[in-house]
């Protein structure tokens, strides 16, 4: 397949730039003005839009194996081509467990079969995500597994987690945290505060967040190995974060669309869309989560995309699951919300990201002659909003409908294949 | 479309539902207030009982446990001449066969025009209520909500103290575990709009992490200035999750001992939602004390769920005669 994109606006790490953009053979195979069309099989006229490199979620929940009535690696492949992005790190919290090497060879394999963008296993960090026995750090290493995490879990044991640290620091894999001290949060359903007073429901207090991520920022400290801080949603959290990488320590973070555009005041409709864990919280952690992205301190938006079947979310607001899906609607709530350079907010979805999953050889490249052919093409002025039944993941549980979202992806460049022309999957 | 015993149904009010006291307002309270003057009028004739819902079926839907407000709203319910249904179910096995929403729209098919519902998660009534036409009384909702018990509660306060407004200037303590208990949110919410004031008297591990009352530790300051002092209930179990060190330590700091209820004024109303525990938030026989209005808070629960009932399902206008009549 070649490909010849024009009129289009490139962003990328090099800077902003008018280009068109030839295609071929997987690879970027010429960059420069007024490209011509010379037999391509594809032209795609990006006027008014932004080319950047392809963007990467470090957190997605894809249900296979073992919950296949919420999602699939094919549904949820789908819905991140759509949403733009060329990888994704797929989280280990399936059944069975990503904790050894046929589990996540068979999730690699399901995303390359599906072909929609790379799929890339998490390992969990204890076996069964049990927070009891490491996973074979070293075997799944070397089946490709560069981020291990109990996401959905933290690890709750200190020295557990020190000989993860110290183990991991020999080898080129990164420990991602799900930080929260469980003790505090027994059957909280959200964040503890004034909204939580007045619903009486119990409080997830932004201290079981802040705890771990100091334990797991003085563990770093201590053994030199890297962390990474999944969904961080409190004030304090940031600060830490901020800190530690002042004290030039290794450790990199993330943060959901959602802890950047919703707040707890939302469950006062008891509606368990709003439902997630990490909970929504406050005003001022949601200003400090935005600030935390604006200068840098948080490294990447992910989408912690989390689908469920609808009779879950019907559930009482305490039995029901936490998460949203977020992969379709990433892009337009980070440009509804955040007021960043839009350079800084593509960095944040594309190449930091891409750093912090070991996939910098192929992802979140500069557009440039060689590279390989991982882009994204949005048009960052269109104002839309999402229609359900045009929603490709398999489970429709967002709160985002019918609240205005800004900028949307137009198309999607996967290994030099277009999989998204025009906002819609390309048949294969 | 609409099948018997599912319109939606025009109470005297207009309003279908009763899910919390702030969605109620001040009007609607005293509408509530006086209604239950007429209806306690009623409970006091030889034959207690009134054809004013003849026709209409009222589902107790209970998934936790309760004895005393099912009864009450039974109760209620037949003396208004209403068809009651009682639908009980243990929270867990629901969790493992079929869904909420299902059993409610299940038994809302049978026609029913009332759901009174007790749920153990905050919010349930208010998703029953998105779901059923039928009117939908909230009988108590996870540690959130319990507006039955507010209005008979502000209901017994006026009554004791022979008001006919509200309750302003009343210095009202509340005491215990404000944090777990939807009584104390619902009360405290009723008397405070009422013009009363609040304090709550707990230790900080007792109260919600926010708080909009005042509120204290010391008890002892306080008993003598108190026109009301509302006991909560205060469960075994609070003692292993470490919100107090003992009971023995929670009756001495907080509960109403021989020594507090001297000191009480002679006027003060003692109040408890029930079921109490003797010797733990009460350590004196509450029949001793003269201001003790315990059992009339009970009693007075049957004419303030009758006025609820007859709010939301009366027949509107002309519906006041109905209330006359006896049914039989």
């Amino acid at each position: 397949m070649s490909l010849l994109i024009t009129d289009a606006k490139v962003i990328d790490q090099n800077g902003e730039r008018p280009v068109d953009v030839r295609v071929d053979g997987g690879l970027i195979a010429e960059v420069g003005p007024d490209l011509s069309a010379n037999g391509q099989d594809r032209v795609i006229d990006a006027s008014g839009c932004v080319l950047s490199p392809g963007f990467v979620d470090l957190h997605v929940h894809l249900r296979e194996p073992g919950r296949e009535d919420a999602e699939t690696i094919e549904t949820g492949s789908r819905a991140a081509a759509l949403g733009g992005f060329t990888a994704v790190v797929a989280m280990p919290n399936t059944d069975p467990t990503q904790d050894c090497v046929e589990v996540v060879d068979f999730v690699r394999r399901q995303g390359e079969r599906a072909g929609w963008c790379e799929v890339l296993p998490s390992g969990s960090l204890t076996v069964s995500r049990e927070g009891k026995q490491l996973t074979p750090f070293a075997e799944l290493a070397d089946a490709g597994v560069r981020i291990f995490t109990d996401d959905g879990n933290g690890v709750q044991d200190p020295l557990l987690m020190r000989r993860a640290y110290e183990y991991a620091s020999g080898l080129d894999v990164t420990l991602a945290q799900h930080c929260e001290v469980e003790s505090l949060t027994a059957g909280a359903v959200m964040h503890e505060g004034e909204c939580c007073s007045k619903l009486g429901l119990p409080g997830w207090p932004s201290l079981a967040e802040e705890l771990m991520v100091h334990r797991d920022i003085e563990l770093v400290r201590l053994t030199g190995a890297r962390a990474h801080f999944l969904h961080l949603s409190t004030a304090g959290s940031v600060a830490l974060v901020r800190a530690a990488k002042a004290d030039g320590l290794r450790v990199t973070a993330e943060a959901t669309p959602h802890h950047i555009s919703l707040t707890d005041s939302m469950l006062v409709s008891y509606n368990a869309l709003y439902k997630v864990n990490p909970p929504l919280r406050t005003p001022d952690d949601l200003a400090a989560v935005r600030e935390g992205l604006a200068d840098g301190t948080i490294d990447a938006i992910a989408t912690d995309h989390a689908p469920h079947v609808p009779e879950s979310k019907e559930r009482p607001l305490d039995q029901a699951p936490p998460g949203m899906i977020g992969l379709e609607t990433a892009l337009g709530v980070a440009l509804a919300h955040l007021e960043m350079p839009l350079a800084d907010i593509i960095a944040a979805m594309s190449w930091k990201p891409a750093a912090i999953a070991g996939i910098a050889d192929r992802h979140g490249r500069p557009i440039e002659p060689g590279e390989p052919a991982n882009l994204t093409i949005f048009d960052p002025s269109i104002e839309w909003e999402v229609v359900p039944a045009q929603l490709v993941s398999k489970s429709h549980n967002t709160p985002y409908v019918g609240v205005p979202l800004l900028g949307r992806v137009r198309h999607t460049v996967f290994n030099g294949d277009p999989v998204v022309i025009d906002g819609k999957l390309e048949g294969k | 479309m609409s099948q018997p015993g599912q319109q939606q149904s025009a109470g005297s009010r207009g309003a279908r539902s009763l899910l919390s006291i702030d969605e109620l307002g001040a009007e609607g309270v005293f509408h509530i207030l006086d209604l239950a003057d007429h209806m306690a009028e009623v409970n006091r004739r030889p034959n207690p009982k009134v054809p004013a819902l003849r026709g209409k079926t009222v589902c107790n839907v209970f998934f936790e446990n309760s004895t005393r407000t099912r009864l009450s709203f039974e109760t209620a319910a037949k003396r208004l001449s209403a068809d009651t249904m009682t639908f009980s179910v243990a929270q867990s096995s629901l969790n493992k066969g079929e869904s909420l929403r299902d059993t409610i729209e299940t038994i809302a098919a049978m026609g029913v025009d009332a759901f009174v519902i007790r749920h153990g998660s905050s919010g349930v009534p208010w998703m029953v209520d998105d779901w059923t036409q039928a009117s939908v009384i909230n009988a108590g909702d996870g540690w959130h909500a319990h507006p039955t018990q507010a209005l008979l509660d502000a209901y017994t306060v006026r009554t004791a103290l022979k008001r006919t407004g509200g309750l302003e200037g009343l210095r009202i303590a509340m005491v215990g575990d404000v944090k777990h208990s939807r009584v104390a949110r619902s009360t405290t919410a009723i008397f405070r709009l009422l013009g009363a004031d609040v304090t709550l008297v707990a230790p900080r591990t007792l109260l919600p992490p926010m708080v909009d009352e005042p509120t204290t530790e010391d008890l002892d300051a306080l008993i003598e200035d108190v026109d009301v002092l509302y006991l909560l209930r205060m469960q075994r179990e609070r003692m292993n999750e470490a919100h107090v060190p003992s009971l023995r330590e929670y009756t001495t700091r907080f509960g109403l001992t021989p020594q507090r209820a001297e000191r009480l004024s002679p006027n003060a109303l003692v109040m408890h939602p029930g079921p109490m525990n003797r010797g733990v938030e009460i350590a004196v026989d509450p029949a001793e004390l003269p201001g003790a209005v315990i059992t009339q808070q009970v009693a007075n629960g049957i004419a303030v769920r009758m006025a609820v009932l007859f709010d939301l399902l009366g027949a509107g206008p002309g519906s006041a005669e109905t209330l006359e009549g006896s049914s039989e």
